[in-house]
């Protein structure tokens, strides 16, 4: 490990107030007692890391769960022991966001918030488990505004069961109202394993044909209001709207550039030297390791040069700059590049840069497939 | 021994009607092997034959029975090798013809009993399996009666299980059987049928005889004389139930000559056998040169296996003088071999001894027949292709069957209408019993080689028994129909089919190829055409979106590993042109008629 130089942390913080049926992290529902012991086994695993970091981070994510449903006395405990960061966010869920968390996220240093909005229908949320209402998003988004925050991201999802053309349309709408800095739109996946895809699997498989277009939906509507398509699911205000910020995620940049990060929290990933890691997912285990100031375990990957040439790849085609491709030569099929290009899905081999053209960036992960040596 | 004192036979049993369970017993009442050596089947010795129930390769073995010289010669039990079958019988001057007492006659026991009759044999009816309690032992025996033309009081009633009336059986083949009677004189020419052969690494072919006129020595020089071929015995000798060296076979005797070749196909079933110094003219009739019927391409799944699939053709070749093949090379699916089969049953022999005992993993086209083709220049040619069939054609003509079908009588109706469909010619019906119907048809045999059994099966609720024998060629108004993926056509997937079915298989070939094979980044055209007359069209729309929703932090590796399998999918898919076309696609042809998935 090289001390001293990795610039991004990754935090992960479980609890929910109930679970969604569609969601597959790592969560843990209710136990508001633990809360404290958690943020201290956090504390102490910072304590144990803290030479991998830079002096100076340039971003921190808290992630969940729902880090806004810690109770707020833990929750600021945290945030004040974190290391100074220049992009600090934290997922919210909108129903937690009240003006007195508003001040208190601004007052801890965030400085930017991505809440999960998913949908403005209620018929649709209420298929995705969700507490909250249309409403609970503008109340939030407001008390975001009112506390000062002015890097707000709004998480949308499509392809929900029932959703017509016409529900996104309205969606895409009601989000745009709220003038978001930045939206991140995902289609919705039925993952293995889950309550969600064991009710409506079957129907997500019958919409597939009539959904294959809400994502072609998503970016032009976006795109015509004014938003940078920036990553395969991430759109954000242009910087000549911004006053000159550039409003893309800087923590997930690192990731989509290959970055080396610090994970902490149970079932967090930490990727630094070509090593990745994940912690173990189980809180009891995590808590008691560092209770007695050990590591808690962790399932360590190896990730090879080959493997991590592979990742630039993947990861650097989400991105709507071209992947600088010096150094990963052999990580390519060449002739699959070729024909691609031909097929005008790809743009740029020759040129020691590679990008996915406009149509190619909806058919991203098969191209990528199929480049990959 | 003399000849007064032999006694050959065959048992004509269906599968299942337990013609095995019988000579296991007949080995063990006549003390040929003994309790220790006791194994269950000891005639089926392959791996293969004793899983499946089905004989492949006949043998012949000697018992002694109250100072009879008994030769019981197994034959193969199914319908595709009917020829050798019918070897087996010429070789025996009586059969036992078994039925099961729960089952009835089947179509198979009705074919080897009209060939056994043909043969002039002398016909034991038996009745087995009478300890099972849902066995009629009445009703099978009036079938049987009825079939053979005999008194049901003479028809015997057994338990080869159990071993009850075993003795009976005994007792009848030395009473009813003939014995041989060939000439035995010392200086007569010698004559022997080969009803079959195999093939033993470390002494070549060992040729299974029968002993018609004069007799064979060891070291003795013989030949074979339709083939020609010319060696010398190095042993003979018989089985019981191993094989046992003798001085000599005399006329009359069933045994084995052991004849140092190293090619199967040098001395084919039919040959007579005859000695160099007494040479007989003529040889023993009935000689029918076999030839392949049933065609298939067979492709290894991994081209880099294609010097495995070669050696175990040449290996499985040894053993089977009926098995046909050669390279094919394929625009879709690369080098194989374009094999040729006596039958279904004979292909899927082939097909599961590859996979199974050469551990192979095989794409196997859609079989299709041998067709005869006259060109419009005059030339005559066999095409076993077809993509091979010429474009300009006068004239071509097809294999045709005689098919004979046992149904309960409810079923005569659903089994006339396939057989319809199937271009089939009634022959005749005729009542087994108040309950079951012979039903004799003519049918092209490309009209069976696809989905015929399962159809029948599934339309008579699996109560239908079936079997055919190739009568000849006939002309047919046949189409050959391309199949075309993206502009490119695609030989494995071309058929031959009566032009009046021309369109609907096109159509449903071109259906099942858009489900079979996924979007690509652009719009596939599918086609059929016969010549260039396009006759079926479907687009595959080319896919919208691929994406990979969310990726971040704790989503890469998974993400890594999900591109790593979709692109090891994409690896098992054969290319045609710029498609991907996966294996499954090119079974497509196989099944058109049955339901989708």
């Amino acid at each position: 490990m090289s001390p001293g130089s990795v610039r991004h942390l990754y935090v992960h913080l479980p609890f929910c107030a109930s679970r969604c049926g569609y969601c597959d992290f790592v969560t843990v529902v209710g136990r508001r007692g633990q809360h404290p012991a958690y943020v201290d086994g956090l504390l102490a695993e910072l304590e144990l890391e803290r030479e991998v970091l830079a002096p100076r981070l340039e971003s921190i994510f808290l992630g969940g769960g729902t880090p806004t449903f810690t109770e707020p006395t833990e929750l600021e405990r945290l945030l004040r022991a974190l290391p100074p960061a220049l992009e600090v966010t934290v997922e919210a869920n909108p129903e937690t966001v009240t003006p007195e968390l508003a001040e208190l996220l601004q007052e801890c240093g965030v400085n930017r918030v991505s809440l999960g909005a998913q949908s403005f229908r209620p018929r649709l949320l209420e298929v995705l488990d969700r507490q909250a209402g249309p409403d609970d998003v503008r109340r939030a988004v407001y008390a975001l505004r009112d506390a000062k925050f002015d890097n707000v991201s709004l998480d949308l999802i499509y392809g929900i069961p029932g959703q017509s053309a016409a529900d996104l349309d309205a969606d895409l709408s009601d989000a745009l109202a709220l003038e978001p800095e930045h939206v991140s739109c995902y289609e919705l996946e039925a993952k293995p394993g889950t309550r969600f895809t064991h009710a409506h699997g079957a129907e997500l498989a019958r919409q597939a044909e009539a959904m294959e277009t809400y994502f072609e939906r998503v970016v032009a509507r976006l795109r015509a209001a004014g938003y940078r398509w920036y990553e395969t699911a991430n759109f954000c205000r242009p910087s000549g709207l911004a006053d000159g910020r550039d409003l893309r995620s800087r923590h997930n940049l690192a990731y989509w550039r290959g970055r080396d990060y610090l994970g902490l929290g149970i079932g967090a990933v930490s990727t630094i030297d070509g090593q990745r890691w994940r912690t173990t997912p189980r809180l009891g285990a995590y808590l008691a390791a560092l209770a007695v100031g050990d590591q808690p375990p962790r399932e360590l990957e190896e990730l090879s040069r080959d493997v991590l040439r592979s990742e630039r790849v993947l990861l650097g085609l989400r991105l709507d700059e071209p992947l600088e491709l010096a150094g990963l030569e052999s990580a390519l099929d060449w002739r699959a590049v070729d024909r691609l290009e031909r097929l005008g899905l790809l743009k740029g081999g020759d040129a020691g840069v590679l990008a996915l053209t406009p149509r190619g960036r909806f058919l991203g992960g098969g191209v990528t497939a199929e480049i990959l040596a | 021994m003399e000849q007064e004192r032999i006694r050959n036979f065959s048992i004509i049993a269906h599968i299942d009607h337990g013609k095995s369970t019988l000579a296991d017993r007949i080995l063990e009442l006549t003390e040929t092997v003994t309790g220790r050596e006791m194994r269950e089947q000891v005639l089926d010795t392959m791996e293969l034959e004793r899983e499946r129930g089905i004989t492949i390769k006949a043998q012949a073995v000697r018992v002694s029975w109250k100072g009879h010289e008994l030769n019981l010669i197994d034959t193969p039990g199914h319908v595709d090798f009917t020829y050798e079958v019918s070897r087996s019988l010429q070789a025996c001057e009586g059969a036992l013809l078994v039925v099961d007492a729960a089952q009835g006659i089947e179509a198979q026991t009705v074919a080897n009993a009209y060939l056994a009759i043909e043969n002039d044999l002398e016909i034991i009816p038996a009745v087995n399996k009478i300890d099972l309690p849902q066995a009629d032992p009445d009703a099978a025996a009036a079938e049987i009666a009825e079939l053979v033309g005999e008194d049901p009081a003479r028809v015997l009633r057994i338990s080869a299980k159990t071993g009850e009336g075993v003795e009976a059986v005994l007792d009848a083949i030395v009473e009813r059987i003939p014995p041989p009677s060939g000439d035995v004189s010392p200086e007569a020419p010698a004559r022997a049928l080969v009803f079959d052969s195999s093939y033993d690494q470390y002494r070549g072919v060992v040729a299974f005889v029968r002993m018609v006129d004069g007799s064979f020595t060891a070291r003795e020089r013989l030949r074979a004389m339709a083939a020609g071929t010319r060696f010398e015995a190095e042993e003979v000798g018989f089985f019981s139930p191993t094989m046992r060296a003798a001085e000599s076979l005399g006329a009359g005797e069933v045994g084995y000559v052991i004849t140092g070749l190293k090619d199967v196909s040098r001395l084919r079933v039919g040959d007579t056998l005859t000695s160099e110094r007494r040479s007989a003219d003529e040889p023993l009739p009935g000689y029918k040169d076999v030839k392949p019927m049933v065609f298939a391409g067979l492709f290894p799944t991994d081209s880099d296996d294609y010097p495995d699939l070669r050696d175990a053709l040449e290996r499985l070749k040894l053993n089977d003088a009926a098995l046909f093949y050669e390279p094919e090379t394929s625009n879709a699916l690369g080098f194989g071999f374009r094999c040729g089969f006596l039958g279904l049953l004979h292909m899927e022999i082939v097909r599961e001894r590859l996979e199974r005992e050469f551990d192979l993993d095989l794409i196997v086209t859609a079989p299709n027949v041998a067709y005869r083709v006259v060109t419009q220049t005059g030339e005559e040619v066999e095409v076993h292709n077809p993509a091979e069939m010429p474009r300009e054609i006068e004239r071509v003509e097809e294999p045709y069957i005689k098919a004979s079908i046992i149904v309960p009588k409810d079923y005569v109706g659903p089994v006339m209408e396939l057989n319809t469909d199937r271009r089939g010619r009634f022959d005749h019906m005729e009542y087994l019993s108040e309950e079951r119907v012979l039903l004799v048809y003519e049918l092209p045999l490309a009209e069976i080689v696809l989905d015929y059994y399962d159809q029948l099966k599934s339309r008579t609720r699996g109560y239908a028994s079936f079997d055919y024998d190739v009568i000849d060629f006939r002309e047919g108004d046949l189409a050959r129909v391309d199949v075309l993926i993206a502009g490119e056509p695609v030989d494995a997937l071309s058929l031959i089919v009566h032009r009046d079915a021309a369109y609907s298989r096109g159509r449903a070939l071109v259906d099942r190829l858009r489900e079979e094979i996924p979007r690509q980044f652009f719009d596939v055209p599918v086609q059929a055409a016969i010549g260039s007359r396009v006759i079926a069209r479907e687009t595959i729309k080319a896919k919208r979106k691929d994406v990979l929703a969310k990726c971040y932090g704790g989503d890469i590796t998974r993400k890594r590993k999900l591109l790593e399998r979709q692109k090891a999918g994409k690896r098992r898919m054969k290319q045609v042109g710029a498609v991907e076309v996966p294996q499954e696609a090119f079974l497509a042809v196989l099944n058109l008629d049955g339901s989708k998935k």
